[in-house]
């Protein structure tokens, strides 16, 4: 009897679970798709943002998605082959997770503050582009070196006994042999982390975002318009409010798919990934 | 096979920044208050001439005179005059900072239509929302609690209404804090003991403007200096502005542009020439 | 071989990025503050109720807004932790295997998503849903930020958790099924203990998360700088805060420098939360003999 209750509970609280989050995705999917059309996605914002399109946003935080990962793969890919490679263990690698896993505990206005202070203020790179993205790109950096770290890791031993085997060289093993068979994996990260990037709000907006800009950016030094900025903007600032919302809603419907699709892309690669290794 | 990905994103990227064509770029930032106005002459003015590119950011009034100070943008959205202390800043980094009135702006009491209350003093005012006051019937009115909405206090209105309304007094920490105009409204609409502010376009048929100090506020009263809750808001330029700066405060000070601030409840400035 | 140890020694460098940029955030911050901590009396800054930079003379108190960020994050917890531990046990234990290889998956797809999604819905939808349940001059209160951050963060508790459940030796629960348990018993007795620190990591770090969200308590928690006093009164949290001032703070101000001092205060909150995590984490690890 009492195993039942607790196992009814569960149940419940799962159904609730998922039950409310697709009452969010129902609101946004139900209130966006009516404000959608190809006109929205390739449009300006017009009549005081009451009107028109938000391609401005979707092209902004593409760029700084891209420049995010630009900026964040290098880097977090050679500490992941460092933490796997060469120094899994010991007192060095310690000293380096415990850096990672508090980076990725650190809330993202602070992240922002950071931002403000470093690259806009001291760099002097201002509002831009370049800000926003070195500020993302410390903000994904976490995810991204967990993400390799697990593809490496995922790499068996037998294939870099047998290259070094033939006499290959440490680093020689890892380019040749042991990226490529990481590779998925690797991506699986990237693909998360850029829908990390294009989602996040509070970093980016003492760093590259504005409220309105038309022309698409010119250089690595425009600030732009960002689609989640854009969801807070509309929602924050103007002057009627009704129709603002209604392109909120495009917007956040917009983001949610972006977000969506990039997820499932990365569980789809990953999935094929282990059965292929599995296999 | 990585390499080769990275080298194609990095030229696809560089190629796809530089294909663009470069447009001449304003950047106008600061005050929240003037932003929607800024926005739409802004999206007007491209519309007739799409060779310009401006860029609106909001901050606040202190943000957009600094960044000009600094160099940072070409024009400076304020809804306050510059400070002693930012034009010796300005002089130190030789920016000389050019004021344009462009609007006039008003802050409007709201209540319930409901309520009895017709007009206030400016005195009475500042009592109910710093907390002194809180019920109607201190003011002959219904025996009813007062609910004070405000604006967040990192709004330009809130900015305003501090230093037009409160006199220094502090506003009652049981303020129920709104992100917008109409989110004020919509509460005042909604429950009969509360008042708020608004700006002056944002009054509408389901709540009441009281008079203050026995002046109801209108466009004429604005301009004529009578109705104490009012303000103008100024765009900056270090020196006067030139070409497309020029042009884009040109359109707002004209006819047209000075449409778009009635449309969203400023005070047209009549245009000096 | 030169190559080879000129790549290691960039590989280290790089290594160290993470760390680096730790530091480094925590120096931006204390420089930041310094001008906050010089000029303002600290024991006011932390216990301080009243915040109003706008005032002259302005006063930077910012224990209401750390009582409102440990409102909200209880409040969500409450939300969060049965309903992302009943999922979670849900699918460890209850979810046949088909089920499971679709909810996984989907779990992984709503931990995804933006929280400023959350803060729109929260604004949009969920605060005038409340404000007519239950007759509030204002949907935008701590309740409505809580619900939506709880609901944000069910994902992150259930998948941790369940990968907790199920890394549990499957010895375990055949040792305690050989001696009469039944799975209910099981379950209590020695899965969920064997898996507790990988549970209590997660609503670590869940909590961390919460405390740290800044998009979704800007959007729907009302703003309002009193001490809240019930679950329906509107509150501003330390993220909120700094959101909401940065853009009007002139750079160099005090206030401007308070805010960085808020930032360091998170910091150093969001610090000891992950470390906690870690530690809990480890002895989770050792205890199931994986440890090293």
């Amino acid at each position: 009897m009492k195993s039942k209750i607790f196992f009814a509970a569960c149940s419940i609280s799962a159904v609730i679970a998922f039950c409310s989050l697709a009452a969010l995705m129902f609101f946004i999917l139900k209130n966006g798709l009516s404000v959608i059309s190809w006109e929205f996605i390739t449009q300006v914002p017009r009549q005081g943002m009451t009107a028109g399109g938000i391609a401005p946003a979707i092209i902004g935080s593409f760029y700084l998605s891209v420049f995010t990962i630009l900026f964040s793969l290098p880097l977090g890919l050679s500490c992941a082959i460092y933490l796997n490679e060469y120094s899994p263990k010991g007192y060095i690698a310690d000293l380096i997770k415990m850096g990672i896993n508090n980076l990725a505990g650190v809330p993202s206005v602070v992240f922002g503050l950071f931002g403000l202070a470093v690259f806009v203020k001291f760099f002097g790179f201002g509002i831009s582009i370049l800000s926003g993205s070195l500020t993302l790109s410390i903000l994904v950096l976490p995810s991204i070196i967990a993400s390799s770290q697990e593809a490496l890791s995922a790499v068996p031993a037998s294939l870099r006994e047998a290259s070094l085997a033939l006499g290959a060289g440490t680093w020689q093993t890892i380019r040749k042999t042991v990226l490529p068979a990481a590779l998925p994996g690797i991506l699986t990260g990237i693909i998360l982390s850029i829908g990390r990037a294009a989602g996040e709000t509070a970093p980016i907006i003492f760093t590259a975002a504005v409220f309105y800009k038309r022309g698409y950016p010119t250089g690595i030094m425009s600030e732009v318009m960002a689609l989640p900025y854009h969801i807070y903007a509309l929602m924050s600032e103007g002057t009627d409010p009704e129709k603002q919302t209604a392109i909120a809603y495009g917007c956040a419907l917009i983001l949610l798919l972006l977000t969506a699709l990039l997820t499932s892309l990365a569980v789809i690669i990953r999935n094929k990934n282990q059965n292929a290794i599995r296999n | 096979m990585k390499k080769k990905v990275l080298v194609s994103l990095i030229a696809a990227t560089a190629i796809f920044t530089t294909a663009i064509q470069s447009f001449a770029t304003v950047i106008a930032e600061g005050s929240t208050t003037v932003l929607p106005f800024a926005q739409k002459a802004a999206e007007s003015l491209m519309d007739s001439n799409p060779k310009i590119d401006i860029s609106i950011r909001g901050g606040g009034s202190g943000v957009g005179i600094n960044s000009l100070i600094s160099k940072r943008c070409d024009i400076a959205m304020a809804s306050r005059s510059i400070k002693e202390s930012e034009k010796s800043d300005a002089k130190k980094n030789k920016v000389s900072p050019v004021v344009y009135v462009i609007a006039m702006d008003a802050i409007s009491i709201i209540v319930h239509p409901k309520n009895k209350i017709d007009a206030l003093t400016k005195e009475q005012i500042r009592d109910i929302f710093s907390g002194k006051i809180t019920n109607w019937k201190e003011l002959g009115g219904a025996d009813k609690k007062i609910v004070i909405v405000s604006r967040d206090g990192a709004s330009g209105t809130f900015e305003t209404f501090n230093e037009l309304a409160l006199n220094g007094q502090k506003l009652s920490k049981n303020a129920l804090m709104q992100t917008s105009n109409q989110a004020v409204s919509q509460i005042i609409s909604s429950s009969e003991g509360a008042i708020g502010y608004v700006g002056l376009g944002y009054v509408s048929g389901r709540v009441k403007a009281v008079k203050v100090n026995n002046i109801a506020p209108s466009p004429e009263t604005v301009l004529n200096k009578t109705y104490p809750f009012s303000r103008e808001l100024y765009f900056y330029t270090d020196g006067a502005a030139k070409n497309e700066a020029k042009e884009y405060i040109d359109f707002v000070l004209s006819a047209a542009g000075q449409k778009i601030a009635a449309s969203l409840g400023f005070v047209p400035v009549i245009v000096k020439k | 071989m030169n190559k080879e140890k000129a790549i290691k020694a960039l590989l280290t460098g790089a290594a160290f990025a993470g760390f680096i940029f730790l530091i480094g955030i925590f120096i931006t911050l204390f420089a930041g503050s310094w001008t906050a901590i010089k000029n303002i009396n600290q024991m006011h800054f932390i216990f301080g109720l009243e915040w109003m930079p706008y005032y002259e003379p302005p006063e930077y108190g910012i224990l209401s807004m750390f009582i409102s960020s440990a409102l909200i994050g209880f409040c969500s917890s409450l939300i969060c932790i049965p309903l992302g531990l009943g999922t979670a046990i849900y699918m460890y234990e209850i979810a046949g295997r088909k089920q499971k290889k679709f909810l996984k998956p989907a779990l992984e797809i709503l931990a995804g998503i933006p929280s400023i999604i959350f803060g729109f819905f929260a604004m949009a939808v969920l605060g005038p849903f409340l404000q007519n349940l239950f007759d509030l001059p204002s949907g935008l209160c701590i309740l409505t930020a809580s619900i939506a951050l709880g609901i944000m963060t069910v994902p992150l508790i259930s998948s941790i958790s369940e990968d907790a459940l199920s890394v549990v030796p499957i010895s375990f629960k055949e040792a305690s099924f050989a001696l009469g348990a039944n799975r209910c018993q099981t379950l209590i007795r020695v899965v969920i203990p064997a898996a507790a620190s990988g549970i209590i990591t997660s609503i670590i770090l869940a909590f961390g998360r919460i405390v740290g969200e800044t998009m979704i308590v800007l959007m729907a928690s009302g703003g309002a700088i009193a001490v809240p006093n019930s679950p329906f009164a509107p509150a501003r949290p330390l993220t909120s805060t700094i959101a909401a001032e940065m853009g009007e703070a002139a750079y160099g101000s005090l206030h401007f420098s308070a805010l960085f001092e808020i930032g360091l205060f998170l910091f150093a909150l969001t610090f000891i939360l992950n470390f906690a995590a870690e530690k809990v984490g480890k002895k989770y690890r050792l205890k199931l003999g994986q440890g090293r």
